[in-house]
């Protein structure tokens, strides 16, 4: 056993420990389900969210037992209703763009982090959609502005090209929206706290302004409204996946949160009320996904946060405030599952890879993902 | 370029004591593996400008690698050797902009999945120099003190939860002149047991009055430089092509002249003052930041036996752009965001001090400003135990000493 493995699958045993004593749930074997038992109780056209509870938190700002007062949305709502895998482990490069690219590859990308660059490997999105053979308004990711416009399609050349998702950036959709400097909505659109000096250009599949009321229905005095009654970006990441649900209903959803990555400011305060708002908004997003007709019954929400941060222990880092040291804690995270077929209050604790995400997807919506690295997670499937 | 190719006009750009620590051991730089070398020149090229204990430490580091065999030190350094570089790193100036080379390298052993190789070489290697070198106990016991909270009216959570453990927490602490006391009680040490940047203070606000015999820096007193290295991140943003890199390496190249810093009698304070500004991560827009990574900078690289930390209020969260954008206006303040952030701060100034040689001997004292509530921790002070006892700072401190 590897010296991260044997982190990790100590940080494993604490968070099992304290969500059988929080929330009641069972811990899981991998006896399993007939596939044939579990394909009768799944639903016709299934649709999967994803959601990356980002950008990195810690075990002990939110499973671990101290943490618990920072995510009692998740702990209350989603928990008792979910199979979770205590020990996600990301092997690859420890930057927020480059991560959540390899979560939505399946493969560890090796992309610069800052850079507007596409994915190497083919994503989720361009596996679902060129062998289910779906329209690009069935795959959509939300994500944050900066980087992220890329993350939909990637550069690979049996994939890429009119293949990928949609991508929808609100900060973006917002500043358009805004004809003049507006104050009022100023705290939407705070961006990139790992290099707050950084706009790249944007390129590539990007949400277009006038789409704003093609696709979502929504006009731009509406917008605005509506937007100055939010409180963060992330916030209003929800809004817009909300009305992209209610509009074109995706089968494919990917929403990237990324208040938490405040945490690089130094400011530990506003890291956990990062955590605490993401905890509302995940437990938000099945709320709707409940209440939604496109949606109710036939939908997967997989949660998982692109890593972690530095132990307080490690001097080579500062504690909370990055992700540099590349230690056990920063790397090794968790995976919540809820939906039709999927066991509620069990809690597994064997290894999982991060890259393990694009082929349980595939599984689940029936499609393979022939370039990922990882395998699907049988317990939820 | 490869180390064994070192020549001495190679450190022709050095400044002057770092030239000749340099060329002093250059027979040794050329037997290490080029993922190792820059490390040390990084050290190496700032040594004019280093606190005592970082020179010495830097020394005995040196002596001791010319110290071994040939053989010794390939052993002691396999680790690096077998890290694999690229064409590009190798042709990289790593002697004259050595951190931008090990910013490099990082970028590349994550991309190339050597990170883990890398860490298992560098903690190797520190474990077998703490061992032939091992760490000098300081001739005093340290004392850390961190205060927090300033400008809070009331708060009702529990504060110091993760010290609490480790000593004793008070409830009922008389706050009358709280800090004068503490002020007073550090500049006794430092009257007491003199030395060369042993004893500090630090605060995130505008300086209380104390005695020059503390090496002081504070947020408020670097209000001018931090101004000018906003404006001039500012007008590097607008540049073409400007990405997060550059800048960074840009700011990582600033000197205190860069930023019209007047020359002082003290030029190692000044260098260090505007290195917590341009490598610190938010220093530059929030204080509670500011005062948390100098205090760790200041334990981490001049190992004072005394350090004194007084968290101030920082401005609210802004979207970034604005923060970063110089502004004669007097920000809104957030005493409460500043109080959590101070909380933890203090937790990790007791961390770092603890990774200082002497730590089991060392005593650290946390307060909340104005308020009666405070945490103790050293080698009398028995273990998660808590008093509700009426006591004051004086008594306190008599624990500790």
């Amino acid at each position: 056993m590897t010296r991260l493995e044997e982190f990790s699958s100590e940080i494993s045993r604490t968070r099992r420990e304290f969500l059988r004593d929080a929330t009641g749930i069972a811990l899981g074997t991998m006896a399993l389900r007939s596939r044939l038992a579990r394909a009768a109780a799944l639903p016709r056209n299934k649709k999967v969210v994803v959601i990356t509870f980002g950008g990195g938190a810690r075990d002990q700002e939110t499973f671990a037992p101290e943490g618990q007062e920072n995510v009692p949305n998740m702990l209350r709502d989603l928990i008792p209703r979910s199979t979770f895998f205590t020990q996600v482990i990301n092997r690859g490069i420890l930057g927020h763009y480059v991560a959540t690219a390899s979560l939505a590859t399946g493969a560890y990308e090796t992309i610069n982090n800052f850079a507007s660059l596409p994915p190497e490997n083919p994503t989720v999105f361009e596996y679902y959609r060129k062998e289910l053979k779906r329209p690009s308004s069935d795959a959509w990711v939300v994500a944050p502005s900066n980087g992220f416009n890329r993350i939909g399609e990637s550069s690979h050349r049996s994939y890429g090209l009119g293949l990928g998702a949609r991508v929808i950036l609100p900060k973006h959709l917002l500043a358009a929206a805004l004809t003049s400097s507006q104050p009022d909505y100023a705290h939407l659109l705070r961006d990139n706290y790992e290099t707050p000096y950084f706009t790249p250009e944007l390129a590539g599949g990007e949400f277009e302004l006038q789409q704003l009321e093609d696709l979502l229905k929504l006009s731009v005095t509406d917008f605005k409204s509506h937007a100055s009654a939010l409180s963060s970006p992330d916030e209003l990441s929800v809004y817009i996946a909300r009305q992209l649900m209610r509009q074109v209903a995706p089968s494919l959803l990917w929403i990237t949160m990324h208040d938490i990555d405040i945490a690089h400011a130094g400011t530990y305060s506003l890291y956990v009320d990062g955590i605490r708002r993401t905890d509302r908004l995940c437990a938000e997003m099945w709320k709707i996904i409940e209440s939604e007709p496109e949606y109710h019954g036939k939908t997967t929400l997989l949660i998982l946060p692109d890593f972690g941060r530095d132990a307080d222990d490690d001097p080579g880092g500062n504690g909370f405030q990055h992700h540099r040291t590349g230690d056990p804690l920063s790397r090794t995270t968790w995976l919540m599952a809820i939906g039709p077929g999927i066991r509620e209050g069990l809690v597994h604790d064997r290894p999982v890879d991060s890259t393990d995400l694009v082929p349980t997807i595939g599984s689940m919506m029936g499609f393979s993902a022939a370039m990922a690295q990882g395998k699907p997670i049988a317990e939820i499937l | 370029m490869l180390p064994s190719e070192l020549k001495p006009e190679h450190f022709s750009s050095y400044p002057k004591e770092a030239k000749k620590l340099a060329t002093d051991y250059l027979g040794v730089f050329r037997e290490l593996p080029l993922s190792f070398l820059p490390g040390v020149l990084r050290e190496a090229i700032e040594y004019d400008y280093k606190f005592p204990a970082e020179r010495k430490s830097l020394e005995q580091e040196l002596a001791n690698l010319a110290r071994l065999s040939a053989s010794e030190r390939s052993d002691w350094l396999a680790g690096f050797a077998g890290i694999t570089l690229s064409p590009s790193l190798e042709r990289f100036d790593w002697i004259n902009s050595p951190a931008q080379f090990i910013e490099q390298l990082s970028a590349h052993l994550w991309s190339t999945h050597q990170l883990d190789a890398f860490r298992v070489a560098a903690t190797k290697y520190a474990e077998r120099l703490q061992a032939a070198l091992p760490p000098q106990e300081p001739k005093l016991p340290r004392l850390g003190i961190t205060v927090i909270g300033e400008g809070v009216d009331s708060y009702d959570a529990p504060l110091f939860r993760k010290l609490r453990p480790h000593g004793a927490y008070f409830s009922r602490v008389a706050p009358d002149d709280g800090l004068k006391i503490l002020l007073d009680a550090v500049s006794e040490r430092a009257k007491k047991y003199s030395g060369s940047y042993a004893h500090w203070y630090i605060d995130g606000g505008d300086a209380a009055g104390h005695d020059p015999v503390l090496t002081s820096v504070s947020y408020g007193e670097l209000q001018p430089i931090r101004t000018a290295l906003l404006e001039k991140m500012h007008f590097e943003l607008q540049k073409p092509g400007m990405g997060p890199e550059m800048l960074r390496t840009l700011m990582a190249q600033m000197r205190p002249a860069d930023l019209s810093v007047k020359s002082s009698p003290d030029p190692v304070l000044d260098r260090f003052a505007v290195k917590l500004l341009t490598e610190g991560s938010g220093t530059q827009i929030f204080s509670t930041s500011f005062a948390q990574w100098a205090a760790r900078e200041a334990l981490r690289r001049a190992e004072p036996v005394t350090l004194l930390v007084r968290f101030a209020p920082r401005q609210r969260q802004k979207p970034m752009s604005e923060l970063l954008k110089p502004s004669a206006e007097r920000p809104e303040l957030d005493p409460v965001g500043s109080l959590v952030d101070g909380d933890i701060g203090a937790y990790y100034n007791w961390l770092n001090q603890q990774r200082l040689p002497g730590a089991e001997k060392a005593s650290f004292l946390a307060w909340f400003e104005g308020h009666s509530a405070a945490a103790l921790i050293g080698p009398s002070v028995p273990r998660g135990t808590e008093s509700s006892a009426p006591t004051d700072m004086k008594q306190l401190l008599s624990w500790i000493s």
